[in-house]
Parts: structure tokens; sequence; C-alpha cells
């Protein structure tokens, strides 16, 4: 029996493997102990909100989050905003509205802004869209005790910056740890106190990155707590059935199939 | 073959005669649940109803998952993840419909290679195995073209390199291709084809296992002995067999009950571990992934396709002999499809008198090596074709060949099986005490 176990866990590891992608030349990535990780992590609601005023101060300049609504925020399970700051905050950027044939202030309702700058991407899913382990030897067994790494990634190339620049063709690239193949073209857009928060929490550069991490986390898998709760629901419910079926079974053979023979 | 001797259904009240005169329905429900079963079965024989949950599962979430979903190459991402931030239990959905394909493929190689082990394949079940073949590769083309409907990244340049596949087909490769696409590159008409296909599909091989169930309950189950239930009378048989109903349809149960522990383990707390992070990347034409790599299930055979190259001298030669027509590009597909089709031939490739790999002692360890074969096969399909991973995937691949086409025919010969059983009850009686002593 142990055996097989063994065997099956394995072969579980080696399927995994497989999924994982082969980075070329892979940037460095750090291992962050983020609040969510684990079968019992949950989203740091203040974090959220620190996250959330980083994303607005500094990442919103040029990046969008175009998947997800401003309504959201209000959301159990993320920052969690009360519903008149939501409206506070929707009102500060403006929208075009095809019906009014003019714009004007968004709704919680609408989505955030799409990135103003045409090479930024969205970060809706970005924490999701990087892998940030990869081994040993490429097969991603390491994403089973770290995760994938898209946050640790996020957070790595926030602090990634070694303050080395070049130039080619007119535009400026900047050394950074994290990239794979070294050379980013986004300035390094973080420093010790670039944000006050209102909590008073620690603002230098690291934990800056760490809370910008977390709300992308969120943007890209709002319903995680949800998901989460589900899974535990589910786990429990299905071993208690487990255990039932198992003793039904073992009832029912009990008539026709005895103990297993020691020499057999 | 005649089947295996059992009681059958008996109308009893006059309303059961009288449909019963009309429509047997009741007497093909009752034969089918009551069909005597080898008692012996082990722990290997539970992946049909894994599989059969994982079919009825995907289906179920499909349908409405369909009900959300938008198939344009504009609208389909931001349809996806609206279906993971707004639509209520969305998010479960789908990471029960996107973790279910693994799950299903688990099951179904599991599946796969206890028949390969237990010689489930041999006469009289070679069309049970064909027809399950037919279902493997409908699976396949339905898993292919259900990865290509989030419009991700992988979706879009998947679905460029294996549609460019067919087009490798000499001479008529290109019109082949254009007609799946429908155009000249992946676009709108591709993601809507694949979008009705991938609905379409299912309900066939619900048809398919459906005739894989009849073809094998004419010949009756194999088992881990490989020896014939016997037939002779109904008092024989049932000292072979326990009806499947209730003995193993609670087994069954119990052993998917707890698969689905692992199962929503998964898709609760660690719901991408399989997928790949590219795939939340917008599908982008102008932008190409560093390294394709298909889901975790195709590797194998993507190894065995790219194993292949130009500079292996098999493909140098059949080259030369055709005159250019298999080039090396082709020589990789003709090779991916021919791995499946030398396992669908396995019937007829294997020589042996014993049906069992338990009393098959050199059977037995090339099998073992087979198993861990697929296992190479499916890490390097991951890996970058590039020294050594070229090499391990081309010894891989040609051990994947040599298996069926020349191991299974020779060891029939050279093999000294042990003898099996006479029966399956002394098989049963010497495994577990009888529960009246």
């Amino acid at each position: 029996m142990f055996r097989k176990i063994a065997i099956s866990a394995v072969s579980a590891l080696v399927l995994g493997a497989g999924s994982v992608m082969a980075a070329g030349v892979a940037g460095h990535t750090e291992d962050v102990a983020f609040s969510w990780e684990g079968p019992f992590g949950t989203y740091d609601e203040h974090q959220m909100q620190r996250g959330l005023q980083v994303f607005t101060e500094s990442c919103a300049a040029c990046h969008g989050l175009k998947f997800v609504p401003i309504r959201s925020l209000a959301d159990e399970g993320g920052p969690n905003l009360p519903d008149d700051q939501v409206r506070a905050y929707a009102a500060q950027f403006d929208i075009f509205d095809a019906e009014l044939d003019d714009t004007r202030p968004r709704k919680p309702t609408d989505m955030f802004p799409v990135s103003g700058l045409s090479n930024a991407p969205d970060l809706s899913l970005m924490a999701k869209a990087r892998a940030g382990f990869h081994g040993p030897a490429g097969t991603g067994i390491t994403q089973l005790f770290k995760g994938i790494g898209g946050p640790e990634y996020i957070y790595s190339i926030l602090t990634g910056y070694t303050g080395e620049e070049k130039e080619e063709v007119g535009t400026t690239f900047y050394a950074n740890t994290a990239f794979p193949g070294g050379w980013i073209a986004m300035a390094p857009p973080l420093s010790d106190g670039l944000v006050e928060y209102a909590d008073g929490h620690d603002n230098s550069k690291h934990h800056i990155a760490q809370d910008a991490a977390a709300f992308l986390m969120w943007a890209a898998e709002p319903k995680m707590m949800a998901r989460k709760q589900a899974g535990f629901t589910a786990v429990i419910f299905l071993t208690v059935l487990s255990v039932l079926l198992y003793l039904t079974n073992k009832k029912i053979w009990s008539t026709v199939k005895g103990p297993k023979r020691k020499d057999a | 073959m005649a089947g295996i001797p059992h009681d059958h259904y008996e109308p009893k009240t006059g309303a059961e005669k009288w449909l019963h005169k009309r429509l047997p329905i009741v007497g093909l429900l009752y034969d089918t649940l009551m069909i005597p079963t080898p008692k012996n079965l082990n722990w290997m024989w539970i992946w049909g109803i894994v599989l059969t949950f994982c079919l009825v599962m995907q289906i179920a979430t499909g349908i409405v998952l369909a009900m959300h979903y938008t198939p344009h190459v504009d609208m389909a991402f931001a349809s996806v993840e609206h279906i993971m931030r707004n639509v209520n239990g969305g998010h479960m959905l789908r990471y029960l419909h996107q973790n279910g394909g693994s799950l299903f493929f688990v099951a179904v190689y599991l599946h796969i290679f206890r028949g390969l082990y237990y010689g489930s394949y041999k006469a009289p079940r070679e069309v049970t195995w064909i027809i399950g073949m037919l279902i493997y590769l409908a699976m396949m083309a339905t898993a292919f073209m259900g990865y290509v409907l989030p419009w991700g990244q992988m979706s879009f340049w998947g679905a460029t390199v294996i549609t460019g596949l067919f087009g490798a087909i000499p001479g008529v490769g290109e019109s082949i291709q254009t007609w799946l696409l429908g155009g000249p590159a992946v676009d709108n008409a591709t993601l809507n084809r694949f979008f009705s296909l991938h609905y379409l599909l299912p309900f066939v091989i619900v048809a398919l296992v459906a005739i894989h169930i009849w073809a094998f309950h004419t010949t009756g189950n194999s088992n881990p002995t490989g020896v014939e239930v016997r037939r002779a009378s109904k008092a024989e048989a049932q000292k072979d067999t326990l009806p499947f109903w209730p003995y193993f349809v609670m087994k069954d149960l119990f052993a998917l009950a707890v698969i689905l522990v692992v199962f929503f383990a998964i898709v609760g707390f660690m719901p991408n571990y399989l997928g790949h992070p590219d795939n939340y990347i917008e599908a982008n034409p102008l932008v190409t992934p560093s390294h394709i790599v298909p889901e975790w299930y195709f590797l194998p055979f993507y190894a065995i396709l790219r194993a292949f190259t130009a500079d292996v001298w098999v493909v140098q030669l059949v080259q030369f002999v055709t005159f250019g027509i298999v080039d090396a590009k082709f020589f990789g597909v003709l090779a991916m499809f021919g791995a499946i089709a030398v396992m669908a031939l396995a019937p007829w490739l294997d020589t042996s008198s014993v049906r069992s790999g338990r009393y098959r002692p050199m059977f037995k360890m090339w099998f073992y090596l087979l198993c861990i074969d697929f296992m190479v096969l499916m890490w390097v399909g991951a890996r970058p074709a590039e020294f050594p991973y070229d090499w391990i995937s081309l010894i891989a691949s040609a051990y994947w060949f040599a298996y069926f086409l020349v191991i299974l025919p020779l060891l029939g010969v050279i093999e000294k099986p042990e003898a099996p059983p006479a029966t399956i009850e002394e098989d049963f009686k010497s495994h577990y005490a009888d529960p009246a002593e």
C-alpha cells in the first residue's frame, strides 16, 4: 500500500512538472512569505488597501486594470472598502460614455482604466501570468511548496533594480535582476517613502513593493477566499463520505471476502 | 461468445409487463447493473467509474460555462474573466472544468496502462480496446480545442503549432490546414469552429462510451488473473463472480470519493498548478511565447513529435527512400500518430498465450520500463529541444515503438510464463480467507 502511495505521489510530481515553462534567461525571483500562501492563507485587508494606494499613486500612471470592476474593491475577501469610498474612488477617473457622447466620472460598476502607456502591460492578471519558480531542473516541483510565484515575481521586479542604465535606439533600459534578459524598459517606479500610508505602516521600498504585489494578486484572483472556503467544505464533506463508503463497502463484502491470507 | 449466464429481469406487476412488452428498458438497466463481475477485481479496476464521472462533470460544468462564454477573438478572453469575476460561482465552475480535464487524463492513462499490464486488450476484448482508443483520440481532440477557447497566448500558439502539423502532410497539407482553420491563420473562424466542436465531441464520446461498455459487457470484464469466468452454467459462473450492484458500485464509489478529496484540494488550493501562466496573457498574434508547451497530458506525444529531427539517420533514410516526400516534419507527425496507432494494435502485436502480466516475469520488467519511459517523455516534452533533451527524447521515443513492435511480439515466443490459477475462484480463495471459516 505504501509503495502504491509513493508511486502515485511521484507520478503526481512528474505530472505537475510537465506544465511548467522552461525559462530562457530567467531572472532571479525572491521568495516572499505572503499572507495568502497555503490552504489556510488569507488576503490581508489592510495590505490590500495599502496596495491599492501604491497602485493608484504610482503604477496607475502607466498601467491599467481593464478586467477589474471598481465595485469589487468593496468585496469581502478583498480590500473591503466602504461603498462611499468606492464611489469616491471611481469618480477620480473619467470615462467616455457612448450614450452621453461625452466623458463622465466613472461609477463603481465601471472597470478600472486601461493602460495609459501603450507599452505598459495591463496588470489585471499579471500575478497569475508570470511564474517565479521553475526548479529543480525545470520540473516546477518547487511550485508545490512555494506557489507559482507570480506576486513574488512582481515584488522582485519592483525591487530588483541595480541602478545601471543603458541606452538603445533612443530607449533607456534599466538593469533588473528579476527581469528575463536582465534589462527592462520600465524606470524604477518605487523608492523609500514614495507613498505615505494613513495607518503609519512602514513605507520603505520593500514594504511598498510587497503591498503592490499583494494588491495585484487580489486583482488577478479576487475570489481566492471563496475558492479556498469551497475547497475546505468539499474536502471535509468528501472525507466524511469516503469514510462512510469505506464502512459500507467493507460491510457488503464481509459475507463474501474474509481477511487477506498472510501467505498470499 | 455467449455472455456470462445470470438471472435476467422478470416483469412482475401488470404495469411492468405492459412496459416490458413495448420497451424493455428496465430489463436493460437491470441487466447492466446486475452484470456478473469477476470477484477478484483489484483497485486498478476503478478508473472506469472515475472516467464516467469526469465525462459527466465536464459536460455539466461546460454547459453552464458556455452560457457565459463568448467565442469571438475580441471578447473570448474578457468573457472568461467575466466568468471568473462576475458570474456567481463562475470561478469554481471554471476551475472545476479546467482541472477536470487533468483528472480525466490522469484516469484515462491509468486505465490504459492497467489494460496494458493485465492484457485486457487481448482476445476477445479487441473491440473494447479499439473503441477505448477512439475515445482517447476524441478526448485529446476535445481537450485541445477546449484549451484554445480562453484565447490566451498558449491557446493561440498551441493551436497554431498543432494545426501546423496537418500542414506537414505532403501535397494536400496546406489545403487541409486552411480548411481546419477556416482561413490562412488561427483567427475568429478557428475559434468559432473549435467552440462548436468542443461542444459536440463530448456527446460523441458519450456514444462511444456506451459502445465501450456494451462491448465489455458482452465479453465480460477482464480481471487481474486474465483467466476467463467459467460460463458453462449459472452455478459455475456464480463461483467466479459477484453482481456489479452492490459489490462493485460501492467499491467504485468509495474509490471515487477518495480521488475527489484530492481533486477538490487541488481545485480549492492550487487550481493553476497544472496550467500555464502564459495563458493568462491575452492572445497576441504578433508576440510568440519563448516556449510553446502543450498541456501536461499531451507532453509524451509532443516529445515524440519533436524527437525525430532532420539529423536522425532513420529520418534521413526515410526521406531518401520516399524521394523526399516524407521530410523530418512529416516524419514527426507520423511518429506521433504512430505512437498511438501501435498502442491500438497491441491486441495483435502481443503474441503471448498468457493474458495477465502478473504471470509473465520478463514482460513485467519491460512493462515497468514502459511506464518510466512514458514519464520521461512527459518530462522532456516540456524541455527545450536542445542537448541533452533531444537525445533523451529520441531514446525514449525509440523505446515506446520498440516495446510494441519488437518486445511484445518477441516475448510471446521467448518468455516462459508462470501458470495462472485454473479459476478465478481459486485465485480469490488463495488471497482471502473464507468468511464462513
